[in-house]
């Protein structure tokens, strides 16, 4: 019973391991709970939950758990009056038994177990959104990957739920794993290898001439750099508005990467037309043509957007959603320009995959054949895609 | 050994004087989290004064490297020395300097790490650092030494959450974050920081700040640092309480961005 919790946990999404449960059990052998209920609620939580954000998924659990009740408004609050009126209760015993009945080895196996039919359940779906944004096992109000819980219309469910606990709207500070995207984005790069031009490596210099006694020693190496530029085009339409935390996530990454030669960024509203956006609070903007005679193919594109609006927006001059552009290329025509001339691209959507399958969608991937969802594993993709083109190219 | 109990400058909440005691016992790092002005590096100040035990910062830089922690040997200045031949450049012990957990490792008695705003440097700091807060222990190749730690200290990371750390990094630590203190706490702490203020002043004050607080599409919420000056500007400014009720003076002492501040008035 005390294991299925470790389960229930993990079912729920937290990422939790068999390393913190030992950690855990250790620390219960030592008799750090001090027989409280209410202690053992921070011990597990310190050891097991590792991000604030999860902390409203963890009372969740806890509440379910131990007390068998419906999760309801203002769980942790009323999680922990239950759990200063209970402080006799006789958990311990109930663990005590629980400890003596699992070795490590059989805990593993379960682990090991368990882990495997979640595979076998999960796998190919949206896995790292669900895992980033919570629990990527079906939790209504949870899973639409790092949506801001509460704000806009959109999840209603979600925001139902989540809006009056304690640790819930910590959720929406959540930089959604900025982490991961970062460490794809590293691997974006194609490192120029110009044979001709030497440079001066001054650390290595220094450590050589230091170990032979101060004789000078210069040590030459090849330039190595990165000599990706990267053109980062974001869609801010409405439709995009329940994507914004995701977009800012992957744009906050990008702009933390400072391996790539150039980058530079630019937004739109539903699809690129004369114009594109500097920012996206002041109304500065850049002519798309004098931007596309500034870059040329050594440029890489990424295009960022759910490709969804109606298809005359597309097909139609004067089709812009924003009434100050019209525009007299209609928006596939302005697509097809800058596809052209910027040859190695890729588009992310964040829109789930199943509903690529709408007109707008179609109609841009009939030009922009390399769409990938705005996941990490999209994004990994993505990069692989891009890397193979740089390859290519040089 | 003693447990940390809080330290009369600190005002340390109940579960969190629990999750230090945790991780002092369990011998693992603590992860501190929470928003600024929480008092997360203010913690380790506190627990080396409670415990009585000398406290190592180490206050990490975007350019830190993790190996700056543990020692540095400067060749240079040893080259140097060699030169004019004034000093004894035979032991090139003389020419490593312990960093901060170097110098805390090498220690007979137990002391505290403080590694501050660790998510300050590259992504791959934390994960440099894995072996060697797991282990204790690590090797100098110059000298071929292997430092032990004699004693684990204690180790406080405090994070801003720029970064996302590393999972095989979090494996390893107790985390906690610290949420942002309740008008109770507030209380207390303003009653640390000024012992004779008029009650009066302080609630209407604590009412304000935890207005503005709840206004929801402000870039930069204030926090308690910004709410300290503030009380005293109004104190040293004579401000009435009752008018406090209508405006809100010294706006800017509260409010640090420009929007913010053209919203407000």
């Amino acid at each position: 019973m005390f294991l299925d919790f470790f389960f229930l946990m993990r079912e729920k999404g937290l990422r939790i391991t068999v390393h913190e449960w030992e950690t855990l059990l250790q620390a219960l052998d030592r008799g750090l709970d001090r027989q409280s209920l209410l202690n053992f609620y921070f011990l597990c939580r310190a050891i097991c939950v590792k991000s604030e954000s999860e902390y409203d998924l963890y009372d969740r659990c806890f509440a379910y758990f131990f007390r068998d009740i419906k999760p309801v408004a203002k769980v942790h609050d009323e999680l922990l009056e239950w759990l200063k009126n209970n402080k006799e209760a006789d958990f311990k015993e109930l663990m005590k038994r629980q400890l003596k009945t699992l070795s490590r080895e059989e805990l593993i196996k379960e682990f090991e177990k368990r882990l495997k039919e979640q595979k076998e359940r999960h796998d190919g779906g949206q896995y790292w959104i669900g895992t980033g944004g919570s629990s990527p096992f079906g939790h209504g109000g949870y899973h639409p990957g790092g949506i801001r819980v509460g704000g806009g219309g959109m999840m209603g469910t979600a925001s139902q739920i989540a809006s009056a606990r304690q640790f819930s709207d910590l959720r929406r500070d959540r930089i959604l794993d900025t982490r991961s995207i970062g460490m794809a984005l590293k691997k974006l790069r194609v490192l120029g290898r110009n044979q001709a031009h030497l440079e001066l490596d001054v650390d290595q210099s220094i450590k050589k001439t230091v170990a032979s006694g101060g004789e000078i020693d210069i040590v030459l190496r090849h330039e190595r750099r990165n000599t990706i530029k990267l053109l980062l085009l974001l869609d801010v339409g409405g439709s995009m508005t329940p994507y914004t935390h995701l977009c800012e996530t992957l744009f906050t990454a990008v702009h933390q990467s400072n391996h790539f030669k150039s980058f530079r960024h630019f937004y739109y509203h539903n699809c690129p037309y004369d114009y594109l956006y500097e920012s996206m609070f002041e109304n500065k903007y850049i002519k798309t043509k004098d931007l596309l005679k500034d870059v040329d193919e050594s440029w890489t594109l990424l295009m960022v957007s759910d490709a969804a609006m109606h298809p005359y927006e597309l097909t139609q001059q004067g089709g812009a959603i924003d009434f100050f552009f019209q525009n007299d290329l209609c928006g596939l025509d302005w697509l097809k320009k800058i596809s052209k001339r910027l040859p190695k691209s890729a588009w992310l959507n964040p829109r789930p995959e199943q509903h690529w399958g709408i007109a707008s969608t179609q109609l841009i991937r009939s030009v922009f054949t390399h769409m990938f969802p705005l996941t990490l594993k999209g994004v990994e993709d993505a990069i692989s895609h891009l890397n193979l083109l740089n390859q290519k190219a040089l | 050994m003693n447990s940390f109990q809080g330290s009369s400058g600190y005002i340390a909440s109940e579960s969190l004087t629990e999750i230090v005691n945790i991780a002092i016992e369990l011998e693992k790092p603590l992860v501190i989290r929470g928003e600024p002005g929480t008092g997360k590096t203010l913690l380790a100040r506190s627990i080396s004064e409670s415990l009585g035990l000398p406290l190592h910062a180490w206050h990490v830089k975007s350019t830190s490297k993790a190996s700056e922690g543990l020692y540095t040997y400067d060749a240079l200045q040893r080259l140097n020395d060699s030169r004019f031949g004034d000093k004894d450049v035979s032991q090139i012990g003389h020419y490593i300097k312990l960093g901060p957990l170097g110098q805390a490792f090498s220690k007979d008695e137990r002391s505290i790490v403080l590694i501050d705003e660790i998510d300050k440097a590259d992504m791959e700091f934390p994960n440099d650092l894995l072996h060697e807060l797991d282990a204790m222990s690590f090797y100098i190749p110059e000298t071929s030494e292997t430092i032990t730690a004699k004693k684990r200290p204690i180790v406080i990371i405090t994070s801003n959450a720029e970064k996302e750390l590393p999972d095989a990094f979090l494996r390893r630590c107790i985390f906690h974050y610290i949420s942002f203190p309740n008008k109770e706490e507030m209380r207390a702490i303003l009653d640390v920081h000024f012992p004779d203020l008029a009650e009066k002043l302080v609630e209407m004050a604590l009412e304000k700040f935890y207005w503005l607080r709840s206004i929801d599409d402000l870039r930069k919420r204030p926090s308690t640092s910004e709410l300290l000056d503030w009380v005293q500007a109004l104190h040293r400014g004579q401000f009435p309480v009752e008018r406090l009720k209508k405006e809100l003076p010294f706006l800017g002492v509260l409010l640090k961005k420009e929007i913010d501040l053209e919203r407000m008035s």
